[in-house]
């Protein structure tokens, strides 16, 4: 091709991968430790000895590690790692002020070691999602605020003059997280290890809520949908279903998400109208979310072949259905005659292990697969088969789970809602925690299963990048290709690139 | 359709502008649902007769919310008939002005304890935040034993109630002096005890 020469000269400039290396690397590290918190937390709740008398070691402060763990620490890396491949792929240019991006990698991880290391011994602001003291607060809003910098000032020197769906996601999620943590953390300090929040009771509930549904909305459905909209066509090898579709999905997403949060709070001293107006927004978000599902689903239209190939590809058409179903489950529990029955039972645990074991673990671990080998410079990840042992690990601990939780919540909302025909109460509280017994049991052998399935992608991510620590010093170098000069006027996504 | 003229054609090729509109977008639905509760009296007034957290209470409470106990117990009775038949009156917002952070909860591994003051008596409570499964076998309540053994620190209870008083509680310098008395030799255990024995009890003489 003649264009080669002109390509030989500009790529000069490479991608900047080893940030995007160095995230990886900590995903998988966060992924194992945050979800052994998970296995800790669940065995405990079936046998209360494991909580030992030990402070640091008890249920209620080794909770937080496990949620922040796989939120912000393993979510967080995979996020802001493949946002850094995706953003220099898409707009074929490399990362904009490398040294920021690198401020950033070594400041999310100092914020969550900070927290881990912190919240196990009290130091916590009790605010569910948001437990951190506000010293780590700053931490994390100063990081923030440098993420935003790299991606957009990425965004302002790209290659291409449009701006690829993935893109948008990324941006949103960030835009939004820094709204929702900074509003959410306003806090007046009484020592470095104790804050109040500004706001008290219900005032407090609704910013909480607002933040916590959100944190769900942009934390972990807007930056994964970012990630499945680059990743997912790539390991489908064809284009987007409908690209259009992914525009209306992508405004309606983002405006009807942030109003569903009351839908936290049903029938409870908040007032009554904002929990209406939280459940409808809850009901058109099914919209959205299932057109999301289905764009992304409908992309392996044609290339279900891949499925058999491709494990990374098993991994997203899998998170696909659970983001579907997830969805479509939320909106219905925020019908305030069903979250009647839901609500405060192991049904709300089910659903949300649903979205993050099925959609949100599901996703990342695909895109990851898809990813490592590229920005590790291998033809394809060390062992196949560790990827499909991994898969079917994850698959079947991720069923057992939410099985057992789905069976023991409507147990135990019906068991609290039971009247006998004199209109008391049928059961004590203390029957229905006896009746959960089994199914916390089985929830923690799906939580086994699925913490081996993550040891297993660590171990194949290490001798994957194998050669790559070998070559510590000589940095790997990626050419950027040469962008296709201007689109034909009825392709509006641009091309995805050739190679890389 | 001719291609330039698509209306979201510029957001799509600016990113300033595709960051503008998201920040836009993203601003209603906290705007519309969390403002609105600032002046609405219902939620920021204080019940007839409420009155901030007293020093042992309000230690007892922090310990509460240090150790993380909304994850499983929930304190917010809702308006249901079996939640009222089993926990009491719903709980009101004007219950709860005081609570900074709110301790509704989400989840009820335990029973709901907004109106728990009283249930128990001192004795039982105490045995129970230490050794739970003395009491109630099937319990799978961690034990607690640690509070036991620490002393509260009556200077730290009084910068809190200082830094609460700047926020807008109404805490008297009377108020304040006394944390020295009532917190003193005091072990974070009867605070929590204290904290929980009064939970609900101001809620119980409402109309």
């Amino acid at each position: 091709m003649s264009s080669h020469a002109a390509a030989a000269t500009k790529s000069a400039e490479t991608y900047d991968d080893h940030v995007v290396r160095l995230f990886l690397m900590a995903a998988a590290i966060w992924g194992v430790s945050g979800m052994l918190a998970g296995v800790l937390a669940a065995a405990q709740l079936a046998w209360p000895a494991l909580n030992f008398d030990i402070s640091w070691l008890t249920y209620s402060r080794i909770r937080s590690n496990h949620t922040f763990g796989v939120i912000f620490a393993f979510g967080g890396s995979a996020l802001m790692g493949t946002c850094y491949y995706v953003v220099q792929r898409t707009c074929h240019v490399r990362l904009a002020l490398g040294g920021l991006a690198r401020f950033t990698f070594w400041g999310w991880q100092l914020a969550v070691l900070l927290a881990m290391t912190t919240m196990p011994f009290g130091i916590t602001q009790s605010k569910e999602y948001a437990e951190p003291e506000w010293f780590i607060d700053l931490l994390i809003a100063v990081v923030w605020v440098a993420f935003a910098i790299v991606f957009f000032a990425t965004l302002m020197r790209r290659r291409i003059q449009h701006i690829y769906v993935a893109n948008w996601y990324y941006g949103a999620f960030i835009i939004a997280v820094a709204l929702l943590h900074i509003v959410n953390n306003i806090a007046v300090p009484v020592s470095w290890s104790k804050s109040y929040p500004v706001y008290s009771g219900a005032v407090d509930a609704m910013v909480q809520w607002w933040y916590g549904h959100n944190a769900v909305a942009f934390f972990l459905t807007a930056g994964f949908l970012g990630m499945m909209y680059y990743f997912v066509p790539r390991e489908a090898k064809q284009p987007l279903w409908s690209y259009r579709f992914s525009i209306v999905n992508f405004w309606a997403l983002i405006s009807i998400y942030m109003w569903a949060g009351p839908h936290h709070l049903l029938y409870s001293a908040l007032p009554d109208w904002t929990q209406s107006v939280g459940m409808s927004f809850s009901l058109l978000l099914m919209m959205p979310s299932l057109g999301s599902a289905a764009n992304g689903l409908m992309t392996f239209d044609g290339a279900w072949h891949r499925l058999r190939e491709s494990p990374a590809a098993k991994f997203m058409v899998t998170a696909l259905v659970f983001y579907l179903a997830a969805t479509l489950e939320g909106s219905l529990m925020s019908i305030k005659t069903l979250n009647a029955l839901s609500h405060y039972t192991d049904w709300t645990v089910a659903h949300v292990h649903s979205g993050a074991i099925g959609w949100v673990a599901m996703i990342t671990m695909g895109s990851l697969y898809a990813m490592a080998p590229r920005a590790l410079d291998r033809p394809a990840m060390h062992s196949h088969r560790a990827m499909n042992l991994h898969f079917w690990l994850h698959t079947i601990g991720l069923l057992l789970y939410i099985t057992a939780m789905w069976a023991a919540g409507l147990m135990q909302g019906l068991m609290w809602q039971a009247t006998g025909p004199d209109g008391s109460l049928t059961y004590s509280f203390l029957a229905s925690i006896a009746a959960t017994h089994p199914y916390y049991v089985v929830r923690f052998a799906g939580g086994m299963l699925v913490l081996a399935g993550m040891v297993v992608m660590a171990w194949n991510l290490w001798h994957t990048a194998g050669a790559a620590r070998l070559n510590q010093i000589k940095p790997i170098l990626v050419p950027i290709p040469e962008p296709i000069p201007e689109p034909v006027p009825d392709q509006v996504p641009p091309p995805l690139p050739a190679h890389g | 359709m001719a291609h330039d003229s698509r209306p979201l054609e510029r957001i799509e090729k600016n990113a300033g502008l595709l960051g503008i509109v998201i920040v836009v977008l993203v601003s209603f639905g906290g705007l519309a649902e969390i403002t609105p509760l600032f002046v609405n009296a219902h939620t920021v007034a204080p019940a007839p007769g409420l009155r901030p957290y007293d020093a042992l209470r309000l230690a007892g409470r922090d310990v509460y919310v240090r150790e993380a106990c909304y994850q499983c117990h929930s304190q917010m009775i809702r308006k249901l008939r079996f939640e009222t038949q089993r926990y009491g009156s719903p709980t009101d917002a004007s219950e709860v002005v005081y609570d900074r952070p709110f301790q509704w909860g989400s989840k009820r591994t335990g029973p709901d304890l907004a109106r728990i003051g009283g249930k128990y008596s001192d004795a039982w409570q105490r045995l129970h935040l230490v050794a739970p499964r003395q009491l109630v076998p099937e319990s799978n309540m961690p034990g607690y034993p640690w509070l036991e053994r620490r002393k509260l620190d009556y200077a730290d209870v009084m910068a809190r109630m200082r830094v609460l008083r700047r926020l807008g509680d109404p805490y008297t310098d009377d108020d304040i002096a006394a944390a020295y008395e009532t917190v003193r030799n005091k072990t974070e255990l009867d605070a929590l005890v204290a904290y929980l024995q009064g939970l609900g009890v101001p809620g119980k003489e409402q109309p």
